[in-house]
């Protein structure tokens, strides 16, 4: 199974600079697990550290073949073998 | 620095003193690694704020595929502030996530949708340091 993971400049560093690598995992959850053990650190720049684990960052928008997850289950959406999943930090200030 | 040309210059100015009193947000792509802010784009504030803005989240995915393709990056990318100066409020440096990008503030709280110059700076946010630059406007960009 393969999912191909496409990563944000600002998190290249955890990713020997790839602009995109493969991941494993039937969810998002699964697969955010999966990236960080080929990829250690990666893990706390997504998942929000006041939600025990349950939630993305507010800032960072995860999308599962074009579909933004907040929308498709969050952390329990499904994955399958081919799909795309693309990390972008939201663009966004005061 | 940032050096950028007088029309994308204008064009930024004009889209923030149209969106007052919301902020105004976009970004000007160029070439990756170029530091040539050749392509504006205007972005939709989907928050509609006086103090805050965000790009929709749709939006941001087809800006990103369309700068993809192009193999471009976001050179520059750009917001205003409506009642304060054109500096980076405590928000912006803790949500800057593109360490190559030019954070452009323009500051429309003299003249508002009048005419007459904006306050115009330019910063680099890394890591939550702040660094002001100098911008240049020049009739257009040289070519390489």
């Amino acid at each position: 199974m393969a999912i191909e993971v496409r990563i944000p400049t600002i998190l290249r560093t955890y990713t020997g600079g790839e602009k995109a690598v493969n991941g494993d995992g039937t969810s998002l959850s699964a697969l955010i697990d999966d990236l960080e053990a080929n990829h250690p650190g990666i893990k706390e720049r997504l998942i929000d550290p006041d939600s025990n684990g349950g939630d993305l960052r507010r800032f960072v928008n995860v999308y599962i073949n074009d579909e933004d997850v907040r929308f498709i289950g969050g952390l329990e959406a499904t994955l399958a073998d081919g799909d795309e999943v693309v990390v972008l930090p939201a663009v966004a200030g005061g | 620095m940032l050096t950028i040309d007088q029309r994308t210059f204008d064009g930024i100015v004009a889209h923030a003193k149209r969106d007052h009193p919301d902020e105004a947000c976009g970004i000007v792509a160029g070439p990756e690694g170029s530091d040539r802010p050749e392509r504006l784009v205007e972005m939709v504030n989907a928050a509609s704020s006086p103090t805050f803005y965000e790009f929709d989240s749709t939006d941001l995915l087809r800006l990103y595929r369309q700068m993809d393709d192009n193999d471009e990056e976001p050179v520059v990318i750009y917001h205003s502030h409506t009642a304060t100066e054109a500096f980076p409020s405590r928000t912006d440096i803790a949500l800057a996530q593109e360490p190559n990008a030019h954070y452009v503030l323009v500051s429309t709280r003299e003249q508002g949708n009048t005419d007459g110059p904006a306050e115009f700076r330019s910063y680099r946010i890394i890591d939550g340091e702040v660094t002001e630059e100098e911008v240049t406007v020049v009739a257009q960009l040289s070519n390489v």
